[in-house]
C-alpha cells in the first residue's frame, strides 16, 4: 500500500509503488504523460479520433493474434479455415466480425484524425514530424489492410491482389522483376499468401505500434494543438499550468470514455446486425474460393482504398505505358507529407481563415467522397470523367495551397480559447 | 457534446455523405432482371425444416453443403437425432460430417461444369436471388437440359424442381421476339404448363429452400442478432454512466 | 492576464462544490460497468480455445463391430488420435484371470486409469468378459505393446522368453514391459500403470463405441 502523495516524490512513497518506483518511472510517467499532462481544455468533437484509434488498433491485435491462432496460411486451407472460423470455433464468428469491421473503422476514424488536422492546422509547426509519423502510420496501415484482404483467399482476395500487385509492373526496367519478386512465384501463389500472412501477422504490427508510440511522443513533446489553433502555454498561472488546459487525467480521461462508449455502440450495431455493412466491410465476391480462371464481375479494391484507386484509373495511358495512373496514385499519398509546408497561412485554425481555404477545403471533401464513389463503380457513364475532375481539384487542394493561404484574409486571433464542450 | 456547428465542417460532411448515399443507391448492378423478393424469416423453425428436407431430398444429389455439419443443422434447426439419420443423411457421412452429396468430381464432364458446393452461395449472391432463381427456370430448346435460367442465362443445370413447378416459357420485349431479326431481350417467365403445385405452393417450397440456405450460409446469424440487442443495451447503459460521469467532472472546468 | 482564473481551482458561484459523494458514486458505476463489459467480451476469446467442432468430430466416439472376432483375435483401432485394442479371450483364460495376481503391481487397478464400471468388474477389467477393450499405449513411455495372447507359450514373440508360466497378455517390446490379457502390469516393470482403458459401450449383437458411457441406441 503507498504512504504518502507519490505525487510529490516518486520514489519517496512506501508500499510496493515505492519499491517500483525506485526501479521504474510508474508514477513519473503517469503524472508527465496523465494526471499532470495538460491538455487544451476546449477540445471538440474531432478530437475524438486520435484515442478511437488507439482503440481499434488494440482491437485489431487482438482479435487478430486469435484468429492466427485457427487461420491456416497456405492456399489450400486458408478460405477452409474462415469458415471453420465462423462455424466450428466456439465464439470464433465474434472474433472475426470484430476483425473484419474492426479494419473498416480504422479507416473511418483515420480519415475524420487527419481530417480534424485539415480544420485546425494540427500539422503546422512544431508539429510537423507528428504529422509526418501519422502519414507514415496511413501508409503502413494501407499496406497491412491490403494484405491483410488477401488472406481469406476469397475469389476478390485473389483478384485483389493481382491487379495491386501487377500495378508495380507498369515501373519501367524493373517493373517485370518486381512483380515475380513480390509474388514469389509466377502468379498469385501460396508463397504469396504465406509472406503475406507473415508480414500482416508480425512486421507491419510491429512497426505499427512504434510508430504509434512514436506519434505520441512527438504529441507529448509539444502538446496538442486545439480548435481555436492557438498555443495555451502562451497563458500560464501561478504554478506554470496553462490557463486555458485541463489535467489529462481525470479529464480526458473522462471524456474520451463517452467518446468510446459511443464508439463502440455504433461498433457493436455494425457486428451484430449489419456485418457485411451492404457489401462494403466483407465484399459478396469473397464468399467464393480464389479462382484463377475467373474474375468476379466488378472487380473493386476495399471503400477505404477506392479513392485512390479512382485517381489511378482516372490517368490514361501516355507513351505506351500504364506507370502515370500509377505515379499520381502514389503522389496523392505522398503529397499528404507535405502538409506542413504547403500551408502558409498566418493562423492556424479554419475558424480565422478566409472564406478561400473553406471553399477549397469543402472541395476536398466532397472531391474526396465522389472519388471513393466513384472507385466503386465500374468505369462507366459520368464516373471516369467525375474521376478526372475530382482527381484535379484533390490535388488542386495541396499545390495550390502555398498561394491561397498565404493571400488570403484572415480574422484576429483571440488570445485564449474561446468555450468548450 | 451537440454544439451548434461551428465550423461548417459537419455540413460539407452531411451533404458528401447524402450524395454518397444517393449515388449508390441509383445504378443498380448494370443491367439484368430484377430480383424477387423472397421474404424469408430465418427465425422460422419450420420453414428452415422444412427447406433442410427440400434441400436433402431434391438438391443434395448434386450439391453438398460441405460447411455445414449435419449435427450442427440438427440442433439449430431442432431436429431430433433420430430424424435426422433416417430422414436427412443419405450418404455414408456421420452425423458430425458435412453434408456431402452424392456427386462424382467429375461431373462437369456431365453437366459442363462442376455442381457448385452451395454452403456460402447466399452470402454470396443473396437470399432473393436463390429464390428468384430456382423460380426463374424456362423452356429454351437451345440448351443441352431444354432450360434456361432468367437470372443466370446460360445456366448449366436442369431444372430439377420442373414436376413440381410445371413449365414456363420466356416473355420478350414487345417486338424484340427474336422473329425478323431483330435484337432479343428477355424481360420475364410466364407459366406454360401446370406443374403438381399450385403456383403459391410452389413459392412457398422454394421460399423454405431459400431460407434454409440463408440459414447455412451463416448458421451463427439468428443468434448474433439476438446477441446484439442484448450488447447494444448494456453499451447504453454504460454509455450513461460515462456521460454523466464526464458531466460531472467537467463541472469543473470554466 | 491579471483576471485570469484557474478553471480547476475557480468556483463558480451558481454551483456547488465538488461533490465527491456523486463523482465516487458515478465512478464505481461506470468502472464496475466497464468491468463487467470486459468480462463479457472476454468469453468468445477464451470459448475459442474449447476444442471446436472440428476436434469434436475427429474426436467422436468410434464404432467396431467385434462380432466376427475368433478367440485370440485382436482388432486394432484408432481414437482420439490413439490406437486402442479390442481382443477377444477364449473363455478358458477368462476364468484364470484372477489366478495371478501375486505376480501383478496393481492387480485391482487402484492405481490406474479406468471407468467406474470397469474397476468394479474385478480381473475381468471389461464390461464384457470375453472381450478386452483397452489403449493400445504402454504406461511407461507410450510404445504401442504387442499381442502375446497364448497361455504357456514362451517363445510366441520372436527373440522373447516369456517364461513358462506366461498368461497371456500384451509385450511391450520397447523396454519390456509385461501385461496381462486384462492390461494389468507385471511387477518390477518400467511400466508404473495397468493400460489404460476408455470409456466405452458394447451392445449385445458386439457393436463396440469406443468412446461413450452408454450403450448404442438401436436404429429403429
Amino acid at each position: 500500500m503507498a504512504a504518502g502523495p507519490e505525487s510529490a516524490h516518486p520514489g519517496s512513497g512506501g508500499g510496493l509503488l515505492g519499491w517500483i518506483d525506485r526501479r521504474f518511472p510508474l508514477s513519473k510517467l503517469w503524472k508527465e504523460q496523465a494526471s499532470e499532462y495538460y491538455a487544451p481544455k476546449n477540445f471538440n468533437f474531432w478530437y475524438y479520433f486520435g484515442v478511437l484509434s488507439l482503440v481499434v488498433l488494440v482491437n485489431q491485435l487482438v482479435t487478430g493474434i486469435f484468429l492466427t491462432m485457427q487461420y491456416k496460411p497456405s492456399s489450400a486451407e486458408a478460405f477452409a479455415s474462415i469458415e471453420y472460423i465462423m462455424r466450428d470455433v466456439d465464439g470464433g464468428w465474434l472474433i472475426r466480425y470484430m476483425h473484419s469491421t474492426g479494419a473498416s473503422a480504422f479507416f473511418i476514424v483515420i480519415y475524420l484524425h487527419m481530417f480534424r488536422a485539415l480544420l485546425y492546422g494540427s500539422a503546422r509547426k512544431p508539429r510537423e514530424l507528428l504529422w509526418i509519423f501519422g502519414c507514415l502510420i496511413f501508409l503502413l496501415l494501407m499496406a497491412e489492410a491490403f494484405m491483410g484482404y488477401v488472406l481469406p483467399w476469397g475469389n476478390m482476395s485473389y483478384w485483389g491482389a493481382q491487379v495491386i500487385v501487377s500495378l508495380f509492373g507498369s515501373l519501367p526496367w524493373i517493373g517485370a522483376g518486381l512483380v515475380e519478386w513480390i509474388r514469389g512465384d509466377y502468379y498469385i501463389a501460396d508463397a504469396t499468401l504465406n509472406r503475406f500472412f507473415a508480414l500482416h501477422v508480425a512486421a507491419l504490427p510491429l512497426a505499427l505500434v512504434f510508430l504509434v508510440i512514436a506519434h505520441l511522443m512527438a504529441l507529448h513533446e509539444v502538446g496538442s494543438n486545439n480548435p481555436d489553433g492557438i498555443d495555451i502555454h502562451e497563458h500560464n498561472d501561478a504554478k506554470g499550468h496553462p490557463l486555458d488546459g485541463v489535467p489529462f487525467h481525470p479529464y480526458y480521461t473522462v471524456k474520451d470514455l463517452v467518446g468510446v462508449a459511443f464508439f463502440l455502440l455504433l461498433f457493436s450495431a455494425v457486428i451484430f446486425f449489419a456485418p457485411t455493412f451492404g457489401g462494403l466491410f466483407l465484399e459478396s465476391p469473397n464468399f467464393e474460393p480464389a479462382n484463377p480462371l475467373q474474375t468476379p464481375p466488378h472487380i473493386a479494391p476495399v471503400w477505404y482504398f477506392t479513392p485512390f484507386y479512382a485517381m489511378l484509373r482516372a490517368v490514361p495511358s501516355f507513351a505506351g505505358t500504364q506507370v502515370w495512373g500509377v505515379l499520381v496514385m502514389g503522389a496523392s499519398v505522398l503529397i499528404i507529407f507535405f502538409l506542413p509546408w504547403l500551408d502558409r497561412s498566418p493562423v492556424r485554425s479554419i475558424r480565422y481563415r478566409g472564406p478561400i481555404y473553406k471553399t477549397m477545403l469543402g472541395i476536398f471533401v466532397v472531391s474526396f467522397i465522389t472519388l471513393a464513389v466513384c472507385g466503386l463503380k465500374p468505369p462507366a457513364g459520368i464516373y471516369p470523367l467525375l474521376a478526372k475532375i475530382c482527381t484535379v481539384l484533390y490535388f488542386s487542394f495541396f499545390l495550390l495551397m502555398p498561394w491561397y493561404t498565404k493571400y488570403e484574409a484572415v480574422k484576429p486571433v483571440p488570445e485564449r480559447v474561446t468555450g468548450h464542450d | 457534446m451537440i454544439k451548434p456547428w461551428r465550423d461548417m465542417t459537419k455540413s460539407w460532411i452531411l451533404i458528401s455523405v447524402g450524395l454518397l448515399a444517393a449515388a449508390s443507391a441509383s445504378a443498380q448492378e448494370g443491367g439484368g432482371i430484377a430480383l424477387l423478393k423472397a421474404d424469408t424469416d430465418i427465425t422460422n423453425t419450420d420453414s428452415l425444416q422444412r427447406g433442410a428436407r427440400n434441400f436433402m431430398n431434391y438438391c443434395s444429389g448434386c450439391h453438398s453443403l460441405k460447411y455445414l455439419r449435419y449435427n450442427r443443422m440438427a440442433q439449430d434447426l431442432k431436429i431430433p437425432e433420430a430424424e435426422l439419420e433416417h430422414n436427412l443423411m443419405f450418404t455414408a457421412g456421420k452425423s458430425f460430417d458435412g453434408i456431402d452429396s452424392a456427386m462424382p468430381a467429375d461431373a462437369a464432364n456431365w453437366f459442363g461444369k462442376q455442381p457448385p458446393d452451395l454452403s456460402l452461395m447466399s452470402r454470396e449472391r443473396g437470399v432473393d436471388y436463390m429464390y428468384s432463381y430456382l423460380k426463374g427456370f424456362y423452356v429454351d430448346k437451345t440448351r443441352p437440359w431444354g432450360v434456361n435460367n432468367l437470372y443466370l442465362p446460360g445456366a448449366a443445370m436442369p431444372h430439377v424442381l420442373a414436376q413440381l413447378q410445371g413449365l414456363q416459357k420466356p416473355v420478350f420485349k414487345p417486338g424484340s421476339d427474336g422473329n425478323g431479326g431483330a435484337q432479343v431481350e428477355l424481360v420475364g417467365v410466364e407459366a406454360m404448363t401446370p406443374g403438381a403445385m399450385k403456383p403459391e405452393e410452389y413459392d412457398q417450397f422454394v421460399r423454405d429452400i431459400a431460407n434454409f440456405l440463408d440459414y447455412a450460409g451463416e448458421p451463427i446469424k439468428d443468434k448474433r442478432q439476438s446477441m446484439g440487442v442484448f450488447v447494444m443495451l448494456f453499451l447504453l447503459v454504460f454509455f450513461v454512466f460515462a456521460y454523466l460521469l464526464k458531466k460531472e467532472y467537467w463541472k469543473d472546468v470554466h | 492576464m491579471s483576471d485570469a482564473v484557474d478553471p480547476i481551482r475557480a468556483v463558480d458561484p451558481n454551483s456547488d462544490v465538488p461533490d465527491q459523494g456523486r463523482r465516487r458514486l458515478l465512478t464505481a458505476a461506470t468502472v464496475g460497468t466497464g468491468v463487467i463489459g470486459v468480462a463479457f467480451a472476454a468469453v468468445p476469446f477464451l470459448a475459442s480455445w474449447k476444442p471446436s467442432a472440428r476436434a469434436k468430430a475427429l474426436g467422436a466416439p468410434v464404432e467396431v463391430d467385434a462380432s466376427k472376432l475368433e478367440a485370440g483375435q485382436m482388432l486394432k483401432v484408432v481414437w482420439r488420435g490413439q490406437p486402442v485394442f479390442v481382443v477377444r479371450r477364449a473363455t478358458a483364460v477368462v476364468g484364470q484371470l484372477g489366478g495371478h495376481d501375486g505376480l501383478l503391481a496393481d492387480p485391482t487397478s487402484d492405481d490406474s486409469m479406468q471407468p467406474e464400471y470397469i474397476k468394479a468388474s474385478g480381473a475381468v477389467r471389461a464390461r464384457n468378459p470375453e472381450y478386452w477393450v483397452g489403449l493400445a499405449v504402454c504406461t511407461h513411455l507410450g510404445c504401442s505393446p504387442l499381442g502375446a495372447f497364448e497361455p504357456n507359450n514362451a517363445g510366441q514373440v520372436s527373440g522373447v522368453d516369456l517364461g513358462a508360466s506366461w498368461p497371456g497378455g500384451f509385450y511391450c517390446p520397447c523396454h519390456g514391459s509385461k501385461y496381462d490379457l486384462s492390461g494389468r502390469v507385471f511387477k518390477s516393470m518400467p511400466a508404473p500403470k495397468n493400460l489404460t482403458v476408455p470409456p466405452y459401450a458394447i451392445a449385445a449383437d458386439l457393436r463396440i463405441v469406443i468412446g461413450v458411457d452408454d450403450a448404442p441406441k438401436t436404429v429403429s
